[in-house]
């Protein structure tokens, strides 16, 4: 009887416990989602500012508008939007393609010089990509995809070697089991048969994940946009123009329009991310773990 | 040292097992190195050997190859076309065609400047009709150098293709000798999308790498061993030529003044190096390990909304980071919002020097860059977490365990174990995060006994963006750039050499499978 009870009496304690802990966590769960939500809020709260153009030390606006997005609107951002959205969905599309290629082979098929292959393409990430760019924009002025050309001429560089980036859909590819191969080979498939009629319909999260990341990107690359636009402003993506906002001279005149600029720039792409955010999980925790 | 046996080693206190590491790590460093140089002889040895069998089978084929065979020797795909195979001896006939017109063309033209990268620069010439200088461009170093390269690379197919070519005859003429048949061009094309399928799929691929990665990675190492910059263009103003090994004395020479700073460019390079590595450290460290704290703490059991919280993180993933980093950048700049709202609140009179003074640079960069990595990390550690077998915890809790203990003895190891190899990537990944470092602080503040005329260095620049600083300036030094460039290869490839040769080690150790 007594034994009973101090048992009971352990797990009430335990119980107990358990409720601090998790109050505890839910403290912490909610700052970490403030501290981390905190500078979109800012940036959607400043793009509203109306009465300055500048840096301030407070975030609610005193005077609402819209003020912002009609200077977005008369500014060359309209430009760098339609560059980017081109570059992103070409891109996008293309690089998947040949990502797919790529793992699918390394994956699936044994040949000769496939182990080799894979190392040679491990040793080639490990140079820093940033040295190739001096060399691949003096090949793209010369094929006059430059300044005002840019697109063209990024979206070929972004797809050229998108073929490097096959780690997560290789091992994507290696959990689909190759008997399903061997079956459809047994009863007389080609190898391309396989792969269109087994193998993509298996595939879809891998593919849209594929399609996501290589759609996001292009949004963020500010490097080698900004070599290769080189100051020709109807050739830049928006990280390239509004980084331009935000120099020491610019700064006081544009920071609300950056700010408007953002929240152009991140909406469409946030909400096509969490509309796809199972794959994107599934992508880079399957990529993570299988290395 | 002594050598401890299996039981010995496990029977050591926790510190000693790993002193013990340690010290077998590093004096296996000498035998490592001599094995090394031991498998770059057999290496060679083999090489040796498979090039005298090559050249050997191409004189036994030639020998007992009948005449067509032989005629392939000279006119590559004669042989096929005369077996039956027209297809491919098309290809090889074709191939050989434009490699003879090409090289005769302008092949021979890149070959023969190569060795001095052209001669005559631009010159000008007084033009009395229209009474003035006229410049006129004769020699192009870049397009010498680049188009050079190319001519290797095609002329190295060249003789790939050639001997292939032979080995296909000999292949054919052995299947007509013992009786079968040939396969048809019919045969050649279906097996494109059949046996040979890996071949048409990797045909994209590999030649996008091939000439968007492969050959300027070739081209930038060779330009570490020139003078080309942006006084040698190499076109418009200056040639550029060999220089040997002089770049890699200038980037390594501890000369203060070398390049017009007051230190020396082996002192810079220092500096930046260790800056480098000590940011890849915390930027991988920090994130992972409290990228799996947020990451246990959603996974609780009794927490709600474990996907609202998850979302929330993942959603900052979704906005581009040039958006993020730059406005989190001007947030903590001397008159941005976080000092404008302290001073406005009267907790501070003077704006905190958060991009102003090196050490509370580094340590900003570092906390926003937790900001950046830790969602990642939360998604990665969450999958691995949900397939750890639940069965230990419970186990362990029987045993009296604490939830401390239960961390320590099952859920690093077996994080750990799953996410070794991405800790490595993740360290170079960082070691090379452009992005962050230069939409966060561009480099600054200012070092100024490192900076130079040609070019500002600065507290929290990375090996990266000291490269890509290089390239920007007013001189633009291509050759340093690609010295730096080479040298971050070598530490990167070194690193991942070193941890991969220890990883199987921890492998062993967390035997708690």
């Amino acid at each position: 009887m007594s034994n009973n009870q101090s048992s009971q009496k352990r797990h009430m304690g335990q119980k107990a416990v358990n409720r601090i802990s998790n109050t505890f966590i839910y403290i912490l769960l909610v700052i970490i989602s403030v501290v981390w939500l905190i500078p979109f809020v800012f940036i959607l709260l400043q793009s509203f500012r109306v009465e300055s153009t500048y840096q301030v030390g407070y975030v609610l606006p005193q005077q609402w508008g819209f003020d912002n997005y009609l200077r977005l609107w008369e500014s060359n951002f309209k430009t760098w939007y339609l560059n980017t959205f081109i570059i992103a969905v070409v891109a996008s599309l293309l690089q998947t393609v040949i990502v797919l290629c790529m793992s699918y082979t390394l994956s699936r098929f044994r040949f000769k010089m496939r182990k080799a292959l894979m190392r040679f393409m491990l040793i080639l990430g490990m140079f820093p990509g940033m040295l190739t760019m001096i060399i691949l924009y003096r090949v793209l002025s010369d094929l006059g995809l430059t300044q005002a050309n840019a697109v063209p001429g990024l979206i070929l560089v972004y797809i050229a070697s998108s073929g490097m980036g096959y780690y997560v859909s290789k091992g994507f590819f290696d959990t689909i089991p190759k008997s399903l191969d061997e079956a459809a080979r047994v009863d007389g498939a080609t190898r391309f048969q396989v792969l269109r009629k087994i193998i993509l319909p298996l595939a879809k999260p891998i593919v849209i994940y594929t399609i996501l990341t290589a759609f996001m990107a292009p949004w963020g690359d500010y490097v080698f946009a900004q070599y290769v636009s080189f100051g020709t402003s109807s050739g830049m993506n928006v990280a390239v123009g509004m980084y331009g906002w935000l120099t020491q001279d610019q700064i006081n005149n544009w920071y609300t329009t950056f700010c408007a600029g953002g929240v152009i720039v991140a909406l469409p792409v946030t909400i096509l991310f969490l509309c796809l955010q199972k794959y994107y999980v599934e992508g880079v925790t399957g990529g993570a773990v299988k290395g | 040292m002594k050598r401890y046996s299996d039981l010995e080693y496990l029977r050591l206190s926790k510190g000693k097992k790993f002193l013990y590491k340690l010290a077998s790590f590093f004096l296996g460093i000498p035998g490592a190195i001599g094995r090394f140089f031991l498998r770059i002889g057999r290496a060679i040895k083999n090489a040796v050997f498979a090039v005298g069998r090559e050249f050997k089978d191409i004189g036994t084929t030639f020998v007992k190859g009948n005449i067509h065979t032989k005629i392939s020797y000279v006119i590559m795909g004669w042989g096929s076309v005369f077996k039956g195979q027209w297809l491919r001896g098309l290809m090889f006939f074709l191939f050989e065609a434009v490699f003879i017109f090409y090289m005769i063309f302008t092949g021979s033209y890149w070959l023969s400047k190569l060795p001095t990268l052209g001669e005559l620069g631009p010159t000008e010439t007084y033009d009395p009709i229209y009474d003035q200088y006229v410049t006129t461009y004769n020699d192009n170093s870049f397009k010498i150098l680049l188009y050079g390269v190319l001519t290797i690379f095609f002329i190295i197919a060249f003789i790939y293709t050639w001997r292939v070519n032979i080995r296909q005859n000999k292949i054919a003429d052995e299947i007509i000798r013992s009786g079968k048949k040939l396969k048809s061009s019919k045969d050649d094309l279906r097996s494109l999308v059949d046996n040979q399928f890996h071949k048409t799929l990797l045909a994209l691929p590999m030649t996008g790498i091939l000439v968007f990665t492969v050959m300027p990675i070739v081209f930038m190492i060779l330009v570490a061993f020139t003078n080309y910059d942006g006084t040698h263009n190499g076109y418009s103003n200056n040639l550029f030529t060999w220089m040997g090994l002089d770049n890699f004395n200038t980037m390594l020479s501890w000369d203060s003044g070398s390049g017009g700073a007051v230190q020396s460019y082996a002192a810079t390079f220092g500096e930046i190096l260790t800056w480098t590595l000590i940011w890849a450290f915390f930027a991988t460290f920090t994130n992972y390990f409290l990228g799996m704290f947020v990451a246990m703490m959603i996974n609780k059991k009794g927490i709600r909304l474990k996907k609202a919280w998850r979302t929330i993180l993942v959603m900052t993933i979704a906005i581009p980071q040039f958006i993020s980093l730059l406005y989190v950048s001007k947030m903590f700049a001397k008159n941005g919002l976080i000092n404008e709202m302290l001073r406005g609140l009267g907790w501070i009179s003077q704006a905190l020097p958060f991009w102003e003074d090196p050490v509370w640079a580094r340590v900003t960069v570092i906390i926003i860059n937790i900001w950046i990595g830790i969602p990642y990390l939360m998604l990665i550690t969450t999958g691995i977490l949900m397939n750890i077998p639940q069965d230990l915890y419970e186990s362990s809790r029987i045993d009296g365990a604490n939830a401390w203990q239960q961390y320590r003895k099952i859920t690093l190891p077996y994080v750990l174990f799953i996410t070794g190899p991405y800790l490595l990537t993740s360290f170079t990944g960082n070691m090379n995060n452009f992005n962050v470092i230069y939409l966060l602080t561009g480099g600054g503040p200012t070092n100024s006994a490192a900076s130079s005329a040609s070019g500002s260095v600065g507290y929290t620049d990375l090996l990266i963006t000291w490269l890509f600083k290089i390239t920007m300036g007013e001189e633009a030094q291509y050759y340093l750039a690609s010295v730096v460039g080479i040298l971050v290869f070598v530490v990167v490839a070194f690193i991942s050499l070193v941890v991969y040769n220890l990883l199987p080690s921890i492998k062993n150790e967390e035997d708690f499978q």
